[in-house]
């Protein structure tokens, strides 16, 4: 772990370079199908007010019951970070009136949290890990939400979300850039997802951030920071640090003092403001609720939820660097995500070199996917089509232009690719016999070109392009090329 | 015949399996008594209708011999306990007109058993209180009267609190029966002041879902009778698991009413000496050394035990009961259900709402328990609570390694007072009501008071029993000895109808 940031990741200020730390609370909802204490739909979406039961309307008599499934999944989620289970946890309330907070106090856990210390590894980019200490995790409920559009005079509460089972996974300060923050996230959803405790969507609000941002000159101790609320994508949160550390860099420069306090980032204006400061922080009395018993279970259920637990990323990446011989980054790429993972390892095993299904993947095909805003799971080409792609690739029988053109027949009409291939007599040509005849007609007909290559070798790709025209882009190109070498003498 | 609301419940159950008695009949007799007990104020919601409609139904399943075991038998509800189609206000304005959608789990299994309802029993308000004084809808007034120095005087006496309701009605025999709830003596101390039989069981014994919460780590639901047998039955029906509430005990619940009559002969009774408190009023000692010489003669073997935390108890109980209120009673906040008073903004709905809803008592207690809780003072008192707690609960445990079956102490300090005559200056002089019950919640022991005797100015006074943790049967077996050898107390006649 880096405790400084690297010279190239300071900011530059008037009167010389900032070092900005970040600490990050990421929310996450946890994927059951019922509440945290409560027998109510955890769905996202439906009319307001429909997943709601009595507990979550918080009736008077009302009493929570742990949902296992929860349970579970923040113990394979504390196993997927590394981290300390702790056999036994505790609720407690945290006291605060608001509308779509029904009970006036939010079950959470404050001095006992499920999950104790952590870590993740990040890669900020293909030639940088860093580790990210995870301090805690722990499971809270969510609250509803308050519908201020729907009247003038009055606001309305929709407490679908009220009760839903959330993780806060809470990060130690120990990243040094916006794009370490990012990167931070990016990981820690692959590995929710991974897992299959989070969905990881940040536009239905599925995970959320509050960013704890403070800038100090290198080598010195943290300064006070600010806390930016509920960040819900990864680019905002880029934005946001970026945005508060130059606010807070200009308040020092000018010989202010930051105050510790909360803060909204406003991604239309670019800007951060003030929610509340400090002094004006709710008093939470958090005590035990004394509706619920202590968290307790053995390590046998803690050791069979391991076993159970899927490959993660940083396993499997490492996996495909020493089983498939990839390059670290194309490894890094391909496990982001477990289904392109599986989708690669299904190309592998349906017979296409794993490079060259690597290649193929990250440089053709996810772009292809990215651009018609679809994923590997939505996306029209099979595993097996793109294996059968690759495989004639490596055996020469199309050329990569061809393959190009067959990906595109392939995505609007799915279908064998071999079998296009061999129907649309897209083969590459190999066949030399042919080829030197294409070689021969292009040569007799330019005698001029030949004198001119003669004196000048680098006409040579006028030639093959001439030849690659006649035989409509089939001819093997580097057979091409050595016949031309040989018949022009050159 | 005799009066058919002059019988106990298991007498009225004997009739009707016989069919000397219809439950209509019964029922009727009970709806009569309290139309004519408007004066005691016992009930805040009355339900004849369905009460009758229950009856009926009762008396065709005793037709067709398919009887539960409370088959026909007509309670009242204190109105903490949730009722479906039933308002339940737990006697605050807060709550409005809230008619819960659902039943309490305890009350489900009684009518599960057969029994019925004729209404809901006014309470302090969200059972708040030791002499339901409280109450949003007026004080219960006990059928009991005391004796001046000119005879009988006509001052209202108070019938404890919190089940004041449930006290009330069962002593004037306006129900066989009744549902109480106790956090810190509430059916206890109104069992006391009445002259009935009030058991509180272990935490855990029965679902507190469906209750309305006050201090959730001490409440627990009970019956209050005129027999101690009456509580064994009730209690029966009442208890059990409920996987609704996380706290209730997955235990099998015994035939209480098999340990009424059982022999307590070699049975070890703890006294312990730190309830022999200063002051404590002659009366009251003589009445425990007369309940020592009964269990002795009984076959009992009487120990002296200390359990020396008990003077730290109360203060220690009123901070952890208020700290769980404040935030069990955030709930009540006018946005959901119950009362809503209009206010500029949110906050000021909020606090114009919540000053309106709650009584002062109620309003003293949130504010206790806000600031208990509260940033710098949460160490200094919930925390140290907290380990007197823990104290308190070890020193039973040690009694009880010591073999002592079951403790034996006072109900209360004192006999009943009169309406107004306590706590209106000091809120403590009512808080020290509950010094010899609040110790039970908080080791959540089963506890059980019954009548023993006369005041000198003619209230009830009563024992209280503490037993091992769901070891309910020793205590019924210990009661009904006790039962036995007590004079008979007599209530005034009915002055109120």
């Amino acid at each position: 772990m880096t405790e400084h940031a690297a010279p190239s990741k300071l900011i530059k200020g008037a009167t010389g370079d900032w070092e900005v730390v970040i600490g990050m609370e990421i929310h996450a909802q946890v994927t059951s199908r019922a509440k945290l204490f409560s027998g109510a739909s955890a769905e996202f979406g439906g009319e307001p007010n429909d997943h709601v039961s009595i507990v979550d309307a918080a009736m008077p008599g009302m009493l929570p019951v742990i949902n296992e499934e929860c349970v579970a999944q923040a113990v394979r989620t504390g196993l997927g970070l590394e981290a300390k289970i702790n056999l036994r946890s505790v609720f407690d309330r945290k006291n605060y009136f608001y509308p779509d907070l029904p009970q006036g106090y939010q079950i959470s856990q404050y001095k006992h949290p499920i999950v104790g210390e952590g870590e993740v590894i990040v890669d900020v980019s293909p030639t940088e890990r860093i580790k990210v200490g995870v301090e805690r995790l722990h499971l809270e409920q969510d609250a509803g939400k308050s519908l201020h559009e729907l009247s003038a005079t009055e606001s309305h509460v929709d407490l679908n979300r009220s009760g839903v089972a959330l993780m806060e996974i809470v990060s130690k300060p120990d990243m040094r850039s916006a794009e370490e923050a990012r990167a931070y996230v990016s990981k820690l959803r692959t590995i929710l997802r991974y897992i299959g405790s989070c969905d990881g969507n940040m536009e239905q609000g599925s995970l959320r951030a509050d960013v704890n941002v403070s800038v100090r000159r290198p080598g010195e101790p943290l300064g006070t920071r600010c806390e930016i609320k509920n960040v819900n994508s990864i680019r905002f949160i880029g934005q946001a640090i970026e945005v508060e550390a130059r606010r807070q860099i200009a308040i020092l420069e000018d010989g202010g003092v930051i105050a510790q306090e909360t803060r909204l980032f406003d991604p239309g204006k670019g800007e951060t403001r003030s929610l509340r400061s400090k002094e004006e922080a709710h008093d939470y009395r958090y005590f035990p609720d004394p509706d619920l018993l202590p968290l307790e279970f053995d390590q046998a259920y803690v050791d069979a939820l391991a076993r159970e637990l899927p490959e993660l990323p940083d396993a499997k990446r490492a996996r495909f660097i020493e089983q498939y011989g990839l390059p670290p980054y194309d490894a890094g790429v391909l496990v982001m995500e477990r289904a392109s993972a599986d989708y690669f390892e299904d190309m592998i095993k349906d017979g296409a070199n794993p490079k060259a299904a690597a290649n193929w993947l990250i440089n053709e095909y996810f772009g292809r996917l990215n651009k018609e805003g679809l994923t590997i799971n939505t996306g029209p080409i099979s595993a097996q089509a793109n294996s059968s792609i690759v495989q004639m690739i490596t055996s020469n029988e199309i050329s990569g232009k061809i393959a190009k053109d067959l990906i595109e027949i392939v995505w609007s009409q799915p279908g064998d690719p071999r079998e296009i291939v061999e129907a649309r007599g897209m083969k590459q040509v190999t066949d030399t016999g042919e080829i030197e005849a294409a070689v021969d007609a292009v040569i007799s007909a330019n005698p001029d070109k030949v004198a001119q290559a003669l004196a000048k070798p680098t006409m040579l790709g006028w030639f093959v392009g001439q030849v690659m025209k006649t035989t409509g882009g089939k001819a093997n190109p580097q057979t091409v090329n050595e016949l031309l070498k040989k018949k022009l003498g050159i | 015949m005799t009066e058919p609301t002059h019988l106990t419940l298991s007498q009225a159950r004997d009739a009707l399996k016989a069919r000397t008695l219809s439950s209509t009949e019964l029922t009727q007799a009970h709806i009569d008594a309290i139309d004519r007990a408007g004066a005691l104020n016992c009930f805040i919601t009355k339900t004849p209708e369905l009460a009758l409609d229950c009856a009926k139904e009762s008396d065709a399943r005793i037709a067709r011999g398919a009887a539960g075991p409370l088959e026909g038998l007509p309670l009242g509800i204190k109105d903490l306990y949730c009722t479906k189609g039933v308002r339940t206000t737990a006697a605050s304005r807060i709550l409005d007109d809230f008619t819960p959608t659902y039943e309490s789990t305890v009350s489900a299994n009684l009518w599960r058993d057969g029994a019925l309802m004729l209404g809901k029993l006014n309470l302090d308000e969200f059972a708040m209180g030791s002499s339901n004084e409280t109450s949003a809808f007026g004080p219960v007034v006990s059928p009991w009267r005391r004796k001046g120095a000119n005879g009988i005087d006509d001052a209202k006496i108070v019938p404890g609190g919190s089940s004041g309701g449930s006290s009330a009605a069962v002593a004037a025999h306006l129900c066989l029966g009744a549902t109480a709830t106790d956090t810190g003596g509430s059916i206890r101390q109104p069992a006391a002041f009445t002259g009935t039989v009030g058991v509180k069981p272990t935490y855990g014994r029965c679902s507190r879902w469906g209750v309305v919460a006050f201090a959730s780590s001490l409440d627990q639901a009970g019956p209050i009778t005129r027999t101690v047998r009456d509580a064994a039955i009730m209690l029966r029906s009442m208890a059990g698991h409920d996987p609704k509430d996380t706290t209730s005990v997955d235990a099998p619940v015994p035939d209480y009413e098999a340990a009424i009559g059982a022999s307590v002969k070699g049975r070890r009774i703890g006294v312990p000496k730190e309830y022999r408190l200063e002051g404590l009023s002659p009366e009251i000692a003589a009445l425990w050394d007369q309940g020592v010489a009964w269990l002795k003669d009984a076959g009992a073997e009487i120990v002296e035990i200390s359990l020396p935390h008990t003077r730290h108890a109360l203060p220690a109980y009123y901070i952890i009961a208020p700290a769980e209120a404040s935030s069990n009673l955030a709930r009540y906040d006018g946005v959901r259900y119950g009362l809503r008073e209009k206010g500029r903004d949110i906050t000021d709905m909020y606090e114009k709402t919540r000053a309106k809803g709650f009584g002062a008592e109620v309003r003293r207690r949130v504010m206790i328990g806000t600031y208990v809780l509260s940033a710098g003072y949460y160490d200094a008192y919930y925390v140290r609570a907290q380990k007197i707690r823990s104290l308190i609960k070890r020193d039973f445990d040690l009694a009880f390694a010591g073999g002592v079956d079951a403790v034996l102490t006072p109900a209360t300090p004192s006999p009943a007072f009169a309406l107004g005559e306590k706590g209106s200056s000091d809120p403590v002089e009512m808080y020290l009501n509950d010094v010899f019950t609040v110790t039970v919640n908080m080791a959540g022991l089963p506890g059980l008071a019954l009548p023993a005797g006369l005041s000198g100015n003619g209230l009830p006074l009563a024992l209280q029993l503490i037993g091992r943790p769901f070891e309910e049967e020793t205590l019924f077996a210990l009661a009904a000895a006790l039962e036995q050898a007590a004079p008979k107390i007599k209530l005034p006649a009915a002055w109120w109808s």
